[in-house]
């Protein structure tokens, strides 16, 4: 019982902290505006013929 | 005598390639001569004759052509390398018919059990493997083969590398297949779900693998593009992901080279974790995130739009990758594994709502402005209800992973129709719309022999889609009712035979919607093949602009 306490401590505090930052660093990378025009070019990336 | 206008020396990587194929072929031999076990006799020997034969195609092919390399760029247009592509596709259709046919053989065999015949080559137990292996890894593999070279080109710009590793790669993975498949007929499994070939076939699985992501990651490096498109990051998910569960998984000892048996290094519930875990991702990362690729390709190139948001479909990789790999412990509820454990797996299950749906919206509006083509394109249409079936099965896994949910689903026949709205749906139509594209553009050809055709294979396999799903959603929720049905003294109210004869015409309707499934893929073989053969050819470039 007690490990089972730590392990959910664990990942309650830890593994949610960790998770939320990834989450919010994706955002920004996505989200970031001088990475729009990369972004509105990729997309047409599979429209391009060479 | 004219001297050879080239360097007559093999590269290092045919070089290699030939010690390399050399030393399995001899190592089979010895294996094939000394082993007590007759199945590796057999599978040594097959080993031995492909090896061989790999060998001696490098050989020959290095003499033919005089030590000539095919050049990186033709008139300043990379020189694409795509007759791995056209080998995969084409077994890609061969190996779908394979497996569509075993699947109704086995649905047929549990409505009338006297279609086993007795006999244990052709029994249930061992055809059923046969089946998923061969539709998933066969079929499903051989789509993404071709599709992830295919794709990792064209958006690279770039050539693949290498003269020999595309085609070992190729090659190397259908004799797994071969190797995987006759062993399931012939009595050899690990009996772990979708991990059963043996230890022998896992190793050289493992080599072709890393040749695979190889070749992937030397195209990327080769790229024109600075950026890396979505689809590529898909892909590489899916091979990284997959070599890291297929090693762990198969962390076995042989009990003798000579033997084809093996044992894991853990066991108990330790080994039925890793075992779900590894299941699990084979759907995420295999059947989801590799198909996934195909639909960020393959969706914006028919429809002719660009991706809806490329900014949520970066989100929508990271959220999907970050997520699924914890999943696996909800197919292990009311077991053994700790409930802490299984809570977690069903949590991050649950989660997994939220990418999957971003995905499939970032999918369905990449038609926005473009929609008018569904009436027209029925390759078209075919994607964009397998991207409908994606959401609608990643709406229903979450559900049933909750526990209690699961209590009542699990080991009924709700499970088998969760896993086709998926696996037809789903991976089946993204597939068969990569397909139906890849083919005109890989032989040249102005489009298919028949839109028409098409339309006939959308209609008669949605069909029998329906079908499938329908009765064993009936049929799973009605057997695990009487399963967990008691009486006022708390007796079981039925006894297991009783569900069984219960499920007979459940069983019919589903083996229809099966045989439907199996006819829309005979009606698209042969349209491909006609596509092939009697296609109307692709104009070539014109040499003069036509005059306004």
């Amino acid at each position: 019982m007690e490990d089972y306490a730590q392990a959910a401590h664990f990942a309650q505090t830890w593994g949610l902290l960790y998770f939320v930052l990834i989450f919010l660093g994706v955002l920004a990378y996505a989200m970031w505006p001088r990475n729009r025009k990369k972004f509105d070019e990729a997309a047409n990336v599979p429209l391009r013929e060479d | 005598m004219a001297r050879p206008t080239h360097a007559r020396y093999l590269t290092m990587e045919q070089g290699g390639y030939v010690a390399f194929l050399i030393v399995v072929a001899l190592a089979c031999l010895i294996v094939s001569g000394k082993t007590y076990d007759n199945v590796m006799a057999f599978h040594a020997a097959f080993g031995a004759l492909v090896t061989a034969g790999g060998a001696f195609f490098i050989l020959k092919r290095y003499f033919d052509s005089d030590g000539a390399v095919p050049p990186q760029e033709i008139d300043g247009r990379p020189n694409y390398n795509m007759g791995p592509v056209k080998f995969c596709s084409v077994a890609a259709m061969f190996w779908g018919l394979a497996g569509f046919t075993v699947g109704l053989i086995i649905a047929l065999q549990l409505s009338f059990p006297v279609l086993n015949f007795d006999l244990p080559w052709t029994s249930f137990g061992r055809l059923r493997p046969l089946h998923t292996s061969a539709v998933i890894f066969a079929f499903g593999g051989n789509v993404l083969l071709a599709t992830s070279f295919y794709v990792v080109q064209r958006t690279s710009q770039a050539r693949m590398p290498g003269i020999v590793t595309p085609w070992f790669v190729v090659i190397g993975y259908n004799a797994f297949i071969v190797i995987a498949g006759t062993g399931y007929l012939l009595g050899v499994t690990q009996s772990k779900e979708y991990a059963e070939p043996e230890w022998y076939a896992d190793l050289w699985l493992t080599v072709v693998w890393v040749a695979y992501l190889l070749v992937f990651l030397a195209t990327l490096w080769k790229r024109k593009e600075p950026h890396i498109y979505v689809a590529n990051w898909f892909y590489l998910a899916f091979i990284i992901t997959i070599a890291m569960l297929h090693i762990v998984n198969n962390l076995t000892i042989p009990v003798s080279i000579y033997g084809t048996k093996s044992y894991i290094v853990w066991a108990g519930v330790q080994d039925a974790m890793v075992q779900w875990w590894y299941g699990h991702n084979a759907v995420g990362f295999f059947l989801t995130a590799g198909f996934l690729a195909i639909m960020y390709y393959f969706v914006p190139k028919r429809a002719e739009r660009p991706v809806y948001s490329y900014r949520l479909s970066i989100v929508h990789f990271w959220a999907l990758i970050f997520l699924y790999i914890w999943a696996g412990p909800h197919h292990l509820h009311y077991t053994a594994l700790p409930q802490w454990a299984s809570t977690l797996g069903m949590t991050f299950s649950i989660m997994l709502w939220m990418p999957s749906w971003g995905g499939m919206i970032n999918g369905l509006m990449t038609l926005s402005g473009a929609w008018d083509k569904l009436r027209t394109d029925p390759v078209l249409r075919m994607m964009v209800v397998s991207v409908a079936f994606y959401g609608m099965s990643t709406f229903e896994g979450p559900l049933m992973s909750v526990r209690a949910v699961n209590g009542l689903s699990h080991y009924t026949d709700w499970t088998i129709g969760h896993v086709h709205s998926g696996a037809l749906g789903w991976v089946g139509y993204i597939s068969f719309g990569a397909l139906y594209c890849l083919f005109p553009w890989l032989w040249n050809k102005k489009q298919l022999y028949s839109l028409k055709l098409v339309n006939w294979h959308f209609w008669i396999s949605t069909i029998g889609i329906v079908f499938y799903i329908s009765s064993m959603w009936v049929s799973g929720i009605l057997q695990g009712l009487m399963w967990r049905a008691y009486d006022a003294l708390g007796f079981l109210e039925y006894s297991f035979v009783e569900t069984v004869a219960a499920m007979h015409w459940f069983y019919v309707l589903r083996a229809f919607g099966g045989g439907l499934f199996l006819v829309g893929a005979i009606i698209m073989a042969f349209n491909l093949w006609m596509t092939v053969t009697h296609g109307e050819a692709e104009a070539a470039e014109p040499a003069l602009a036509p005059a306004e």
